[in-house]
């Protein structure tokens, strides 16, 4: 009996951690940030190397088929560095819906894609997570689709998208059509964009339908959210690594602001309440795929509560930091709004909760 | 992360939920603040401890279960004790701060002498830490016990020592090498409660009840050999007993107890013939210290992990007290708020079992008592920072 992370595990932690330790400045996420696109091909190109793209991909598709708690150990990483890198989606949600809709040939035809880089998913399950946006997608018999969708997620470069039509049905669509017009838009999160998807009777190939497309649709949003809340993870400790970092160079009154008790404390408190979430964060991740009907509970009181935890750690890191915290030039705010994105993305921690709440029986709403 | 429910654990579960379907009546309830135990307690944990609820890893010759150590097997055990709403037994003093340090620093006779007797609830503890000179600054401890032939001759004055007006023996702290440095100059000596020379005044409590004590010690005599570890080594036993006892104050046992509680509650509770679990803003605080709940049943596995692997736990064990006793006082806020204005009626005096307007009542007001108790919460953010953070150490001024 064990709880933590296994040796492979925190193998992947060091050597994605040491990567983007070396390769991921931040001049490199200001730089990235600028481009709106959310994507850089050399630290695109090196996480592929390490095998990152695949990770969830079965190995008779060439990827290491490995579990969502590795994919949730990577997801901090990228948080911990504000990685501008089209994970969530392309690397965790797709390969998680052709697993449990696709065909065989639908398999054999994206998997090995995704695996080697060469293709790139973009997802968007608009309006199925409980949020604001609009979806008003429809695919017809003759696997036509027509109809505008937001908040897609990892657009950048994609070459494809997975989309939900507005009655849940899902579809693939590619991209390179004629008839999709993709439009990034670049979010309040400089790393991380959404787009919108204009199809104008544009071919779709259908993934899934009815009660089936449903269930895939809850799974990758529950995946989504398992994935952004370690995300947050990752961006917490990144801050409060800078928060405490920072207090103990600054010199006021004399003496370095990490010995002032109000400096400590509010970092002993930000530490306090991010410790038990890394517990979380990683018994949701292995218990969706041990039980996965305890998955839907556990991803979305997840959600809800590093939401909440990322939150204040974003706001008492920054006022360690004084005026300087406010300003871009410390550059400290691309992790504020990563933590913003992660919160306001696939539903806020209060239809979370709900969520959690109906799944558990409490009330019937 | 292996958390794979084996046959073994299977059984387990099974076991548990047969044991309480059969004994689950004889279950005193959980909460309202420290007691002595009275027959019904004593009854339950001598239930618990022959099956090895309680006490699971301790050996078998100190009275315990002797089971390998399990995180996934405590875990089921809580889980199952919590869901059932039966009490997980006597989780005082004795049991959780000086059983384990005990079992870590002290000699195999003495575990045999004290353990098994604290076990079954015959003998309770209470803990002689906190002076009226010296609370949050506990290694200023003043009593003083000098060597006259074969025993030691303690005078002083402790406060703040819980349960000292039912206890059997206490657990004290005091000075017994005057020259030495402030932290080397300390040992824990076990004292009868009857000795001549000890004098208990209860303290009243906001909860009205003679929650805690002023214990004055005047000559009191015990053997030389009623020492924990050796003369000067008190500050050794003080951290090892303080990391229990922090430990013991963030039990994420208690907030799954009460988690589960409330949530009954909620669905039993109407307001103008609603349910208060249909009530949005009631049940999304619910919801909100489930999480929390969940987030610090799995942090004490993982803590209990690390440790058991014999790594460090730095950081992660500094924060469960802090965090915890808040999280407790959280629960017992909602759980007030849930009964409103027909949660008011207190009689502390005579808590009857099925008073849980009094009972959770006394709850909300003893957590804040806890949130102080065992190092207040500025004490541990100042440990969390400074040993979990490397953060400067606070300066002692110039007198």
């Amino acid at each position: 009996m064990y709880f933590g992370l296994n040796e492979d595990q925190e193998l992947i932690d060091q050597s994605l951690r040491s990567f983007l330790g070396d390769k991921l400045t931040l001049e490199d996420v200001r730089r990235i940030a600028e481009t709106h696109t959310g994507f850089d091909s050399d630290i695109w190109n090196g996480l592929s190397e390490l095998g990152i793209p695949g990770l969830l991909i079965p190995e008779d598709y060439g990827g290491s088929g490995l579990s969502l708690l590795d994919a949730a150990v990577v997801a901090e990483a990228l948080g911990y560095y504000a990685a501008p890198v089209p994970f969530i989606a392309n690397s965790v949600m797709a390969p998680k819906i052709l697993e449990a809709c696709g065909s065989d040939d639908q398999r054999q035809r994206y998997l090995p894609g995704i695996a080697s880089g060469g293709i790139r998913l973009s997802v968007g399950f608009g309006n199925k997570a409980d949020v604001t946006g609009e979806n008003s997608v429809h695919f017809n018999d003759n696997r036509i689709a027509s109809g505008r969708i937001t908040g897609l997620l990892d657009s950048s470069e994609a070459s494809h998208a997975i989309i939900a039509s507005s009655d849940g049905a899902i579809g693939i669509i590619d991209l390179s059509s004629n008839q999709v017009d993709l439009t990034p838009r670049p979010t309040i999160d400089r790393t991380r964009p959404l787009a919108d998807l204009v199809l104008k009777e544009a071919a779709v190939e259908i993934l899934s339908d009815g009660e089936k497309a449903k269930e895939t649709i809850r799974m990758a949003l529950d995946t989504g959210r398992l994935m952004l809340s370690a995300d947050t993870l990752g961006a917490s400790y990144a801050m409060i690594d800078k928060a405490v970092a920072y207090a103990g160079e600054r010199v006021q009154f004399g003496r370095l602001i990490s010995s002032f008790q109000a400096i400590k404390h509010l970092c002993a408190e930000m530490i306090a309440t991010v410790e038990p979430c890394k517990s979380l964060v990683w018994y949701s991740a292995h218990i969706s795929e041990e039980n996965p009907e305890e998955r839907h509970i556990h991803a979305s009181l997840t959600k809800a509560h590093l939401a909440e935890v990322g939150r204040d750690i974003a706001r008492s890191a920054t006022e360690v930091h004084g005026g300087m915290g406010f300003t871009e030039l410390m550059g400290l705010h691309f992790w504020f709004k990563r933590i913003g994105f992660s919160r306001q993305t696939l539903g806020g921690p209060e239809a979370c909760r709900e969520d959690a709440i109906l799944a558990q029986g409490w009330s019937s709403g | 992360m292996d958390l794979t429910y084996s046959t073994k654990h299977q059984k387990l579960q099974h076991e548990i939920r047969t044991f309480i379907e059969k004994y689950g009546h004889l279950s005193p309830r959980f909460g309202g603040g420290r007691k002595k135990p009275d027959e019904k307690d004593l009854h339950w944990q001598k239930l618990l401890l022959e099956r090895g609820y309680f006490a699971r890893t301790v050996p078998v010759e100190y009275g315990g279960f002797g089971a390998e150590p399990d995180v996934l097997e405590t875990a089921i055990i809580a889980n199952e004790l919590s869901l059932a709403g039966v009490s997980p037994g006597l989780l005082n003093q004795g049991n959780l701060i000086v059983v384990p340090p005990m079992l870590e620093l002290g000699t195999q006779e003495q575990c045999k002498e004290w353990v098994p007797r604290t076990l079954t609830g015959e003998i309770i503890w209470c803990i002689g830490n906190s002076e009226p000179g010296s609370g949050s600054d506990m290694a200023n401890a003043q009593t003083k016990a000098v060597v006259e032939g074969d025993e030691f001759v303690i005078n002083g004055q402790k406060i703040w020592t819980s349960s000292a007006h039912y206890a059997d023996m206490m657990f004290l702290l005091c000075r017994t090498e005057p020259e030495a440095p402030k932290h080397k100059g300390l040992s824990y000596l076990m004292v009868p409660m009857t000795t001549k020379g000890i004098e208990v005044r209860p303290l009243v409590t906001m909860t009205e009840r003679p929650e805690f004590n002023e214990t004055f010690l005047t000559d009191v005599r015990v053997p030389t050999d009623q020492i924990v570890m050796q003369r000067g080594d008190g500050w050794k036993v003080a951290i090892s007993s303080l990391k229990h006892e922090r430990l013991m104050l963030g039990d994420p046992n208690k907030q799954l107890q009460r988690f589960q509680s409330i949530l009954k509650l909620m669905r039993e509770s109407e307001i103008n013939g609603k349910r208060l679990i249909d009530h949005p803003a009631y049940r999304d605080r619910l919801a909100k210290l489930q999480a929390e709940v969940l987030a610090a049943k799995f942090h004490n596995m993982r803590l209990t992990s690390i440790e058991n692997s014999g790594r460090e736990s730095g950081v992660t064990g500094l924060v469960v007290k802090y965090f915890g006793t808040l999280l407790n006082h959280k629960l017992s806020a909602l759980a007030v708020d849930i009964l409103g204005e027909a949660g008011l009626p207190y009689d502390p005096h005579e808590v009857a079992e099925d008073d849980i307007q009094t009972t959770w009542q006394i709850d909300y007001m003893y957590d804040i008592g806890l949130i102080i108790g065992g190092g207040t919460s500025q004490i541990q953010k100042n440990i969390i920072s400074e040993r979990g953070l490397g953060m400067p150490k606070e300066k002692v001024p110039a007198k």
